[in-house]
């Protein structure tokens, strides 16, 4: 199949190129970039006028729910969701029932996605056995399954002992540890410590939940030398921290919610458990300064932090909530939002959710780590076309990701995706 | 975002929480209460103003104070009263709030009156139960109680008449307390000219004073001179552990004795939310002294709880 995509406004965040031109795809690839030759016959053509064509979006933290949670998401409407909002690359969590703590699972799953045809997907190993915090898992046989890296999801390894041993072991063959800092006794609330929380009545999470983890994990990088990406940061503390851990050359990566960059805990408003989220909405200080770090670079990447939750699960006093937001689709629109709101140049924008995330799998994607995420000749052809002028207001019911619950229900974003391409072939089309 | 308690008009048709209401609001409640009080003493204490309503009694926790003044409370304007203890039957049952709350809309009750263990739940229930359903707040988790909060400025109002100069101390574990959130937005919104928080810090953390509280560590210096003292009951699983070391070491630093309140105004008023723990919070000779008003406390309650009844009742979404 050969598909010749004209007179689109080409931009690729990595090489900084942002120029109208046509892109040809040929068996899975991208052939040529720009002015493409006469003597190219496409079986179809894209006309991409007034359209933005950037690298498929790459979302670091996904959850799919399968296996286990079929009755909150499933692959195929998970997929579904990614490629209708752009994504063409998912990492997802190993926090499903059982954990993606053995090779069997980790294949079956990489066997439904490939047989889904849609996006590519990346799992996380569990650190360790169900997520138990006490015994590693096979991590080697794991990155052989497929795994790019091991997490622990949201369950915090109490002991520091096998926390220290966990990033030996992964230093030792070069394995990436994905750790979302927090204190497994002063992080067990439901909202963040502060005015709010006390007002409502809601046990507060203390930023130096995040901090007092963030120590730790920087005291063990140092001692092990283990590469760790550090996932959902929600303190203006602790982005201090990361911003003095990498002036030290730390072998670190972080990246933070859409919904931390918009959200403060005020919108909790009466109690609405769309905005029950890990970790909590903390206060303006914190989001102004997620929104200055995720510009000058300290954040590396922007996720999404998709988590489909049924109606029952949401439907609760919100300390009993289950938290999460669905996000694969409103991942694009609320990036351009901040990158307007910060003004940031579109390609700024997009390396946020393309370059930088791939930078952050690094070697891990394997044959895709030098072309996904960007726009390069002879590169996999995953992406993403959308109308930057086109806005669209969010309406659950119309999201196709089986999770209906987001704190934007109702906004009005800009950029509609329009087509999404994954290896080459339209997984969707609006 | 509407106040969910409120209709277009800005009258009360829940009673959900006490942050957010007017202080006319407050006062009408108030003098509505003081106009039960009599129907309280006479002979045949029933007003027509509910009847052939059927208010619903929901006690996800458990409770027998509270539920039993609710139930005197709406027996009194004539309504019909179910009780029921959710927290033996069908949450045990696994049955979701919201479930519980649609079977028993569909029995055609005309107001929920709900005590629930999370912060928030009756917003829930209001927000999904039919229209014409009005939702009574009894305490939710730490957040509020606001029927005890109006008890409480009624017991206030009654001894002191006015609140632009009263100096109020709450003492003791005020970080799990719906009734010192309650307190504290109504006194706030009242008027008075202090509100002080009093407690170790464990229990009262400088958060509060966002509230607008003057937090106080030390007992002396947060009682001197106060006009009203407003000793909350420490809950048992709180008296040993890392939020205290023993309910001895409490009482003796924030236990309100003869001799510590001898700190506060001569005729300073002590109230207590009741069940009181005697020698924890507070001492035998203090809570049956003259200036306890803990007993009229509880007399008021009743008539505070049949003025939120009867206005939220004549209020239409």
């Amino acid at each position: 199949m050969k598909i010749l995509i004209k007179n689109g406004r080409l931009v690729d965040p990595a090489s900084g190129r942002d120029a109208i031109g046509d892109v040809a795809i040929a068996a899975g690839r991208v052939v040529s970039l720009g002015q493409v030759s006469t003597d190219f016959h496409a079986n179809r053509v894209i006309d991409a006028t007034g359209l933005v064509v950037a690298p498929g979006l790459v979302e670091l933290a996904a959850r799919l729910r399968e296996p286990g949670h079929e009755h909150e998401g499933t692959l195929e409407s998970e997929m579904a969701a990614a490629v209708a909002g752009g994504v063409t690359s998912l990492v997802c969590l190993p926090d499903t029932d059982p954990p993606l703590d053995e090779p069997g699972l980790v294949e079956m799953l990489k066997f439904r996605a490939r047989n889904l045809n849609q996006s590519h997907l990346y799992p996380l190993g569990a650190l360790t056995r169900g997520l138990a915090g006490e015994v590693l898992t096979e991590m080697a046989e794991l990155t052989e399954a497929g795994c790019v890296g091991f997490s622990q999801a949201e369950v915090p390894v109490k002991d520091t002992l096998v926390l220290h041993r966990a990033l030996q072991y992964a230093a030792t063959f070069g394995y990436t540890t994905w750790l979302r800092p927090n204190d497994a006794f002063l992080g067990t609330g439901v909202a963040a410590k502060g005015a709010l929380a006390t007002r409502m009545g809601l046990a507060g999470v203390p930023a130096i939940a995040e901090t007092i983890a963030l120590n730790t994990i920087f005291e063990l990088v140092r001692d092990t030398g283990a590469r760790v990406h550090l996932c959902r940061l929600s303190s203006a503390a602790g982005i201090e921290l990361v911003r003095r851990a990498k002036a030290e050359r730390l072998p670190i990566t972080c990246d933070v919610s859409v919904n931390h960059l918009h959200l403060t805990d005020v919108d909790i408003g009466y109690f609405n458990a769309a905005m029950r989220l890990t970790p909590p909405l903390r206060q303006q200080r914190d989001r102004d300064a997620i929104r200055a770090a995720l510009a000058d670079g300290t954040i590396d990447a922007l996720v999404s932090d998709h988590t489909p939750v049924d109606e029952d699960a949401k439907n609760l006093p919100f300390a009993e909530a289950e938290p999460g937001a669905t996000g694969l689709e409103l991942l694009l629109g609320l990036t351009l939002q901040w990158g307007d709101e910060m003004s940031q140049p579109l390609a700024r924008s997009l390396a946020t959710i393309t370059s930088a995330p791939v930078a952050v799998l690094g070697e891990s994607l394997g044959s895709l780590a030098s072309s996904a995420g960007r726009l390069v000749e002879g590169g996999v052809a995953d992406l993403c076309l959308f109308r930057l002028d086109e806005r669209w207001t969010v309406s659950p019911a119309s999201l196709k990701s089986q999770g209906k619950h987001t704190p934007f229900a109702g906004h009005e974003l800009a950029g509609r995706v329009k087509c999404t391409l994954v290896s080459g072939h339209v997984a969707h089309e609006a | 975002m509407r106040n969910p308690q409120l209709n277009k008009h800005g009258e009360l048709i829940h009673l959900l929480s006490i942050e957010g209401l007017p202080r006319a609001v407050l006062h009408q409640l108030l003098d509505t209460a003081g106009s039960f009080l009599s129907v309280n003493e006479r002979e045949v204490k029933k007003v027509p103003l509910l009847r052939g309503k059927s208010v619903f009694n929901l006690f996800f926790e458990n409770s027998t104070r509270t539920r039993t003044t609710f139930e005197i409370a709406a027996k009194r304007l004539s309504a019909d009263v179910i009780n029921l203890d959710i927290a033996r039957s069908s949450t045990a049952k696994g049955e979701s709030l919201l479930d519980t709350i649609a079977n028993l809309s569909a029995m055609h009750a005309d107001m929920f009156v709900v005590r629930h263990s999370e912060s928030g739940a009756p917003y829930l229930i209001a927000r999904h139960c039919a229209p014409h359903v009005h939702v009574v707040n009894a305490g939710d988790g730490r957040h509020a109680h606001p029927t005890q909060g109006l008890l409480d400025m009624y017991t206030i109002r009654h001894y002191k008449q006015d609140f632009a100069n009263l100096v109020v101390a709450i003492v003791g574990d005020l970080v799990h307390s719906r009734v010192a959130r309650s307190d504290i937005h109504a006194l706030t919104t009242l008027g008075a000219a202090e509100v002080r928080a009093v407690g170790p810090k464990t229990l009262v953390p400088g958060d509060l004073k966002e509230m607008g509280v003057r937090v106080c560590h030390d007992m002396a210096e947060g009682i001197r001179d106060a006009d009203v003292i407003i000793m909350l009951r420490l809950q048992n699983e709180r008296m040993s552990g890392a939020m205290l070391p023993s309910a001895g070491e409490f009482f003796k630093n924030y236990g309100l004795t003869e001799e510590k309140l001898a700190l506060a105004k001569p005729d300073a008023i002590v109230m207590h939310p009741g069940p009181i723990n005697r020698g924890v919070e507070i001492d035998s000779a203090v809570a049956d002294g003259k200036q306890s008003v803990i007993l009229p406390q509880v007399t008021f309650g009743i008539a505070v709880r049949m003025a939120v009844m009867s206005t939220i009742a004549g209020n239409n979404p």
